[in-house]
């Protein structure tokens, strides 16, 4: 059996090889039931847009999920002294799991592969390698550029600030938090709008990575 | 952290607020930097990503900024939170406006 395996540039060569040494290499060969060449590969682009949209982007979901199950939760009359100490901690780790995938997300989004987006191409350039360019020189496609990477790319910023405010507050007043009602309503909403803006960014940079992907 | 500030609802206000005024910062120089070319050279900080770089860059200054004066000004004080958190809804609001590119697309670029 020929086993070809493309490691992201990033990964080469040294996971390349202990990869090869581990046998992990025949391994997910034969789970593929094939006999013939294997070909898997991802750019270093790619890994990087697949870490910012699915790896951060899951951890973020999980994390607000939890994080606001947490707050709807923490009331005196539904748990008992000891049950709000557990709650708190999980509540805790809620909200700054999500508040810092949210800066990891934008700065990685706008410092890393935004600027892969955008990049100006050389004339006569294949444009399906600039994302940007290749979707303005289309007018039925533009709009991805004009409303919807325009809009991710700016609103994707308030989900860490808004974040960062309900953790700080959640770690600020811990358990007490429970007897303060006003309080843990206006952090659900912040909570909420943190993920909204979070959402709308999500949701729109996996609609521009499938119409014009960064390769 | 004191007794008496455990009782106080200024430091959520405080951080409350201050998110608010942030999120109002970066709709505030998304929009300038589409109506005054000036601004937007300006708030080119890191070519490969543009002007984006410098506008999330100072709302985040003026978030943290407006944050630690607030923290200062309400620390171990009793504030009206109704009104601090309708006023943070409100800054919001205009965050989300000024992020929005059929509005900001609408003074120039």
């Amino acid at each position: 059996m020929v086993s070809v395996w493309t490691i992201p540039p990033l990964l080469n060569p040294d996971v390349h090889y202990w990869m090869k040494r581990l046998g992990a290499l025949d391994i997910l060969c034969n789970w593929a039931g094939q006999e013939e060449e294997v070909a898997m590969s991802l750019t270093a682009r790619e890994f990087w847009v697949v870490i910012h949209g699915m790896g951060l982007g899951a951890i973020f979901l999980l994390a607000f999920a939890g994080g606001l199950a947490g707050l709807w939760s923490l009331r005196p009359e539904w748990v008992t002294a000891a049950g709000l100490e557990e709650r708190l901690r999980r509540l805790i780790a809620g909200t700054w799991i999500m508040a810092v995938m949210a800066w990891l997300t934008v700065i990685n989004g706008t410092y890393m592969v935004y600027p892969w987006y955008r990049v100006k191409p050389p004339a006569g350039a294949d444009l399906t390698h600039f994302p940007r360019s290749y979707l303005l020189a289309s007018p039925d496609l533009a709009a991805w550029h004009t409303f919807g990477m325009e809009w991710k790319e700016h609103v994707a910023w308030l989900s860490p600030i808004l974040a960062t405010a309900v953790a700080y507050v959640v770690v600020r007043y811990g358990s007490k938090l429970a007897n303060q009602e006003k309080i843990r309503h206006a952090l659900m909403v912040l909570f909420i709008l943190a993920f909204f803006a979070a959402a709308i960014a999500g949701l729109f940079g996996a609609f521009i990575n499938k119409v014009a992907p960064i390769r | 952290m004191t007794p008496q500030e455990t009782l106080t609802n200024g430091p959520a206000a405080a951080a409350i607020l201050a998110s608010g005024i942030g999120s109002m910062a970066l709709g505030l120089f998304t929009t300038l930097a589409q109506a005054i070319t000036s601004i937007k050279n300006a708030l080119n900080l890191y070519d490969p990503a543009g002007p984006l770089s410098g506008k999330t860059t100072v709302a985040v200054v003026v978030w943290v900024v407006a944050w630690g004066i607030l923290h200062g000004l309400w620390k171990g004080k009793q504030v009206d939170f109704a009104k601090v958190f309708i006023a943070t809804v409100i800054l919001i609001a205009l965050g989300l406006l000024g992020t929005f590119p059929p509005f900001f697309e609408a003074f120039g670029g």
